[in-house]
């Protein structure tokens, strides 16, 4: 097959000068990259794995009462974590709702961040796609788009991020830490990811070299902990990626919600977090009537980019549901069937 | 599980001790420990890997590949193309039966579908095989394909499905209708499926001067030899096929495909063993899928709700080169009676591989739309969907007029609906919630699956030692085989399972004919049934005609056998062990033939089918549109059923595959290009272990004493019809929404929500 380079460097300094040069690409799980690279989508001249590394792998509470998850942290260790899942619930349960049991038990942190687009146009290589291969056009825009983007999209990409993680994790005001050739730096995570524009091949704020280290919490992140959820409608029970799907994390004070947060996944090429809601929602009561008026401002903007309308009524809905389950209270145990609208299904023992 | 009582026919007498009996599976061992040998798991020494170039376009012709950058490659051996391949012996367009089909085998630069194989890299391993074909780069001359079901001017096939005629009439249709008191005219669309066996189609060839030894999965050794045969042009003596065990086929491992093809000639090229793999995304396009279909069905009742007319109607595809019709319509043949039915296919060719039988061809497809149109007109003559059924029910077959050979449906609705609790069901939809909110509906389908018999036959022997031997060339595709046709085959000699070696899977052993249709048990059991029952009488024979036996003058009717004995009916304290009876006579091993195939005078008299009725539970998002199926119970009659917890298995795969087609599978196709945008298991949906629900499978006593000897009706096909129909009306029960398009999405709930 093609022939790479295969770096294993010692040092997070040794990591990010091996990939600085062009054509080289981080490898932690590889849940992606490899099946990226078996299709022939991406084609790296060098592979600098990172799984080596030394403590990046530690879930550790900061003495400002921060959370700090470092990026080779397991998805799945992650969520079964006890005080992770207590105090950020709707991140334990989104991680659960993702992919497969197996897939999670090797999934980092690090790299469900940086997990490309399942546009079916990017994968198959036959097909034009501006993010695969820069200026050759989109075929996406005119061909199976039903599960495409109905925010933030260009006519240049309509493709989504994937990410479950992502969602709630941005919703609670993330941060990540990156190392880089000038040295760490951190940048929100919403501020991570890039919409498409003009230029859909750069996903990220991210330099050559550029390693993220660890995602933060901040601390007001845990004040939501009795109240947030994560929800994704998708099309079997498990194993699928969302079709839509939100976080929603209240802060409830005397019968008024006296701080929302609200994000959206599947509808953009980012985990779309809809600060326009989450400003009607504060100070009122978390009525249906509130809901609503907070689903009209998430959407306001969305427009469909082919056969996906029902996208944005779908995502209406599902915030006024995300809401309303958040209002009612996050459960005492994550649900069998996490994150899914039948999550209350008795009998359900696994997904 | 009922007692199976056995019928005292004397040619049933022996049987009873194994069959009917619920054993795990013999090769269950060596499956879970990983030693079951599939095809992929030969490595003759010497050997190479070969990987299909496959195209990305679905019409027009290939202008160039760049071979020398592909044999540039380290390790890579060979390219094979259209103008460096061995010879084959005929041209493989020459429909010589029929039951070939064209393949793409590199015979020219054209093509026709997406997928379709362009050239063979060959190398030193797999993985510089696969470097090799993409460093090919090909270039195309590119024309517009055809693509979908209004892709161009449509025709009425000469047949459909395995020769059944394009239409069928009784009665006067569209008098039928006009005189109805109610009709219903609605339109389903079921979507391309791929059969997506888990085991992909493989091929390990080694060619030994003119001799051939082939591994792979195969559901019919002798056509798949036969066809290696002439495409090469060798003796059939000079072929063997291996086949232990398969990893699924349903349907698309019936015939020799081009990839298999591919991997002999590959291996006729370099002159050393080759192997050569299909990867997952290029099982969807040479080795056949199952053709979307758009069915019109009209239905009228009277003012008591009786079936004055059904006409069905299905439009389908084929591809541009070759034809096989799915033959949806026909499913509305033997289940309602109507006084007139009228069922028709017209079809369009597309640019795709061709379509072939895939699990319940016609069956499935047809049977959702039926079973959705029934439950329509159900609600439109305002009865409950099983009341409706009964009123409809047919006594004899209705496009025939034929008795069946055995009909035990009346009990499936009684058995399946008593089970699930049907009586409680609201008439009207949307009248049910679950304690969360959800919205719940119940639905149901009926059954059905025509009882086939091909033709078979089988080796039996008894050894001096007075163990037994039952040879077969039967094909294990993980339903089961090694165990369920041992278990006949050690009845059908009166041995214990364990003192018989049964010998299956490879071509040098007697035609089993084809594992399709669900008649391989029927059909192999027949022949196992019938060679036992030849060496024992032999071996009867040998003992009450030697006036040293304790048997003498008993007569060949005169005895039993039973656990490695023979026993005079009319004494059971006279008798003797097999083993005895050979020593005496100085018989090292006494042996036998037997055939099994279809009684046609009986096929003639009869309509053989089995049936069922499935009960299905779903649970809707009111607000949402996602859909949960969480409760189903289907209840089947299919004659005899040799091994209970095999024939479960059976039931239960066909049911979760009925769910399937119901809310998950389709291939999406990109209307412009002709390429399949999901060729992979995570975007072609199947259900996962968290979709399937508690699933309650009766077997409801049936015997049949005209289908075969065994009164066996077989299992592999049926669990699909029915199932999926139960699921889409659930789905309507639950909603109110009447969706028509499968699978259903959730913006067909949302938008009519």
């Amino acid at each position: 097959m093609k022939q790479f380079d295969y770096v294993r460097p010692a040092t997070v300094t040794e990591a990010v000068a091996a990939a600085a040069q062009p054509g080289a690409v981080f490898l932690a799980a590889g849940t992606n990259l490899l099946d990226l690279m078996k299709g022939g989508v991406s084609r790296p001249d060098r592979l600098v794995d990172v799984t080596h590394l030394d403590g990046l792998d530690r879930i550790e509470t900061l003495a400002d009462g921060s959370l700090r998850i470092g990026a080779l942290v397991r998805n799945a260790d992650l969520a079964h974590d006890a005080e992770f899942a207590r105090s950020y619930p709707a991140v334990a349960e989104a991680l659960l709702s993702g992919a497969s049991a197996q897939l999670r038990n090797a999934a980092t942190v690090g790299g469900n961040l940086l997990q490309r687009t399942r546009c079916a146009y990017f994968y198959d290589t036959a097909s034009r796609c501006n993010k695969r291969e820069p200026g050759s056009g989109c075929d996406a825009r005119d061909g199976e788009n039903r599960g495409h983007a109905v925010l933030g999209w260009s006519e240049s990409c309509i493709a989504t991020h994937p990410s479950d993680f992502c969602v709630p994790l941005v919703a609670l005001d993330a941060v990540v830490e990156i190392e880089g050739r000038g040295g760490r730096r951190e940048i929100a995570l919403d501020e991570l990811h890039r919409l498409p524009g003009e230029a859909p091949e750069r996903e990220t704020v991210l330099e050559p070299g550029d390693l993220i280290v660890a995602v933060r919490l901040p601390t007001a992140a845990r004040g939501f902990a009795a109240h947030a959820r994560y929800l994704k409608v998708r099309e079997r029970t498990s194993y699928a990626f969302a079709v839509v799907s939100a976080a929603a994390a209240l802060r409830i004070e005397n019968g008024k919600v006296a701080q929302a947060r609200l994000a959206l996944g599947g509808v953009a090429a980012k985990p779309w977090r809809a600060r326009a809601a989450e400003d009607v929602l504060r100070g009122v009561a978390p009525t249906a009537d509130a809901f609503q008026e907070a689903a009209r401002r998430a959407l306001e903007g969305a427009k469909p980019s082919g056969d996906n309308a029902f996208k944005i009524e779908l995502a209406r809905r599902i915030v006024v549901r995300a809401l309303t389950l958040a209002a009612a209270g996050t459960p005492a145990r994550i649900p069998a069937l996490p994150a899914s609208p039948f999550a209350s299904t008795s009998g359900a023992i696994h997904a | 599980m009922p007692e199976l009582t056995l019928t005292s026919a004397p040619a049933h007498i022996r049987h009873g001790s194994n069959i009917g009996q619920p054993l795990t599976r013999r090769d269950g061992i060596l499956k879970v420990t990983g030693q079951a040998t599939y095809a992929a798991d030969n490595h003759p020494p010497g050997m190479l890997f070969a990987v299909m170039a496959t195209s990305s376009i679905a019409r027009g012709r290939v202008v160039s590949l760049d071979v020398a950058a592909a044999k540039r490659h380290p390790r890579v051996v060979d390219v094979m193309t259209p103008d460096h391949k061995p010879q084959l012996a005929i041209d493989p367009e020459l429909k010589t039966n029929p039951f070939v089909f064209r393949m793409e085998v590199l015979q020219s630069n054209e093509v026709r579908y997406a997928n379709q194989p362009i050239a063979v890299v060959i190398a030193e391993t797999q993985e510089a095989a696969t470097e090799g074909a993409a460093l090919l780069a090909p270039r195309y001359e590119t024309l517009p394909p055809l693509v979908g079901l209004d892709a161009g001017e449509s025709y009425m096939p000469p047949v459909v499905g395995v020769g059944n005629p394009t239409e069928n009439h009784l009665g006067d249709v569209e008098a039928g209708l006009a005189a109805a008191d109610k009709q219903i005219d609605a339109i389903y669309e079921t979507p391309p499926q791929y059969h997506n066996a888990m085991e992909p189609h493989a091929i390990v060839a080694h060619w030994d001067g003119d001799r051939l030894q082939i591994d792979m999965p195969t559901q019919g050794l002798m056509l798949s030899l036969a066809r290696v045969a002439e495409l090469f042009g060798i003796a059939h003596k000079k072929i063997h096929i291996r086949s232990p065990f398969l990893g699924g086929g349903f349907g698309s491992k019936g015939f020799l495909a081009g990839p298999q093809t591919l991997g002999i000639m590959a291996a006729k090229l370099v002159g050393r063993p080759v192997k050569l793999v299909l990867r997952r995304e290029q099982m969807y396009g040479p080795v056949g899928h199952r053709a979307p279909t758009r069915q019109r069905l009209r239905i009228g009742t009277d003012g008591e709700g009786r079936l004055t007319a059904l006409d069905h109607h299905a439009r389908t595809v084929s591809s541009t080169f070759d034809d096989f019709y799915e033959p949806a319509a026909d499913a509305s043949h033997t289940l309602y009676a109507a006084p007139a039915i009228r069922t028709s296919h017209d079809a369009v060719r597309v640019n795709t591989g061709t379509p072939l039988f895939m699990r319940a061809p016609g069956e499935a497809t047809g049977s959702i739309a039926l079973e959705s149109a029934i439950d329509e007109m159900a609600w439109a003559c305002g009865l409950d969907p099983l009341a409706f059924r009964l009123k409809n029910y047919a006594e004899v077959e209705p496009m025939t007029g034929r008795p069946f050979s055995s009909k035990a449906l009346r009990a499936c609705y009684e058995q399946g609906a008593a089970r699930f609790g049907w009586a409680k069901r609201p008439l009207q939809p949307r009248q049910m919630r679950d304690d969360a909110g959800l919205l719940v509906g119940w639905g149901m389908g009926t059954a059905t699956f025509p009882a086939l018999m091909f033709q078979a036959e089988a080796r039996a022997a008894i050894r001096r030692d007075g163990s037994g031997v039952m040879e077969i060339g039967a094909h294990d595709m993980g339903q089961g085989a090694w165990t369920a046709l041992a278990q006949i085959a050690a009845d059908s000699v009166g041995l214990d399972i364990d003192r018989l070696d049964f010998k299956s899977g490879t071509s040098d052993l007697p035609d089993a004919g084809i594992a399709g249709g669900s008649a391989h048990t029927a059909t192999a059991g027949a022949a196992i049934h019938s060679a036992g029952a030849a060496v024992i009488g032999k071996l009867a024979d040998l003992a009450t005609s030697d006036e040293r036996s304790p048997l003498f003058g008993a007569g060949n009717a005169g005895v039993i056998a039973r656990e490695g004995r023979l026993i005079r009916r009319d004494d059971e304290s006279r008798s003797e062990s097999y083993a005895e009876i050979l020593a005496r006579a100085g018989v090292a091993e006494i042996e036998a033939r037997g055939t099994g195939a279809a009684n046609p005078a009986a096929m003639e008299q009869y309509a053989m089918h089995a049936h069922g009725a499935v009960f299905a539970e779903v649970k809707v998002d009111p607000e949402l549109g996602q859909i949960r199926v969480t409760r189903m119970v289907g209840a089947f009659a299919a004659g005899r059923i040799v091994n209970p917890r095999m024939v479960q298995s059976q039931l239960f795969g066909g049911m979760i595959w009925g769910l399937s087609f119901a809310l998950h599978e389709a291939a999406i196709t990109d209307q412009r290009t002709g390429r399949i945008m999901n060729a992979n298991l995570g975007e072609y949906h199947i259900p996962v272990n968290a979709d399937v629900p508690p699933l309650d499978v009766i077997t409801v006593e049936e015997h049949d004493p005209h289908v075969n000897a065994l009164g066996i009706k077989g299992v592999g096909e049926i669990g699909i019809t029915g199932s999926a129909g139960a699921v889409a009306n659930a789905v309507w029960h639950a909603t109110g929404v009447r969706v028509r398009k499968f699978p259903i999405r959730i913006e067909e709930l949302l938008t009519q929500g």
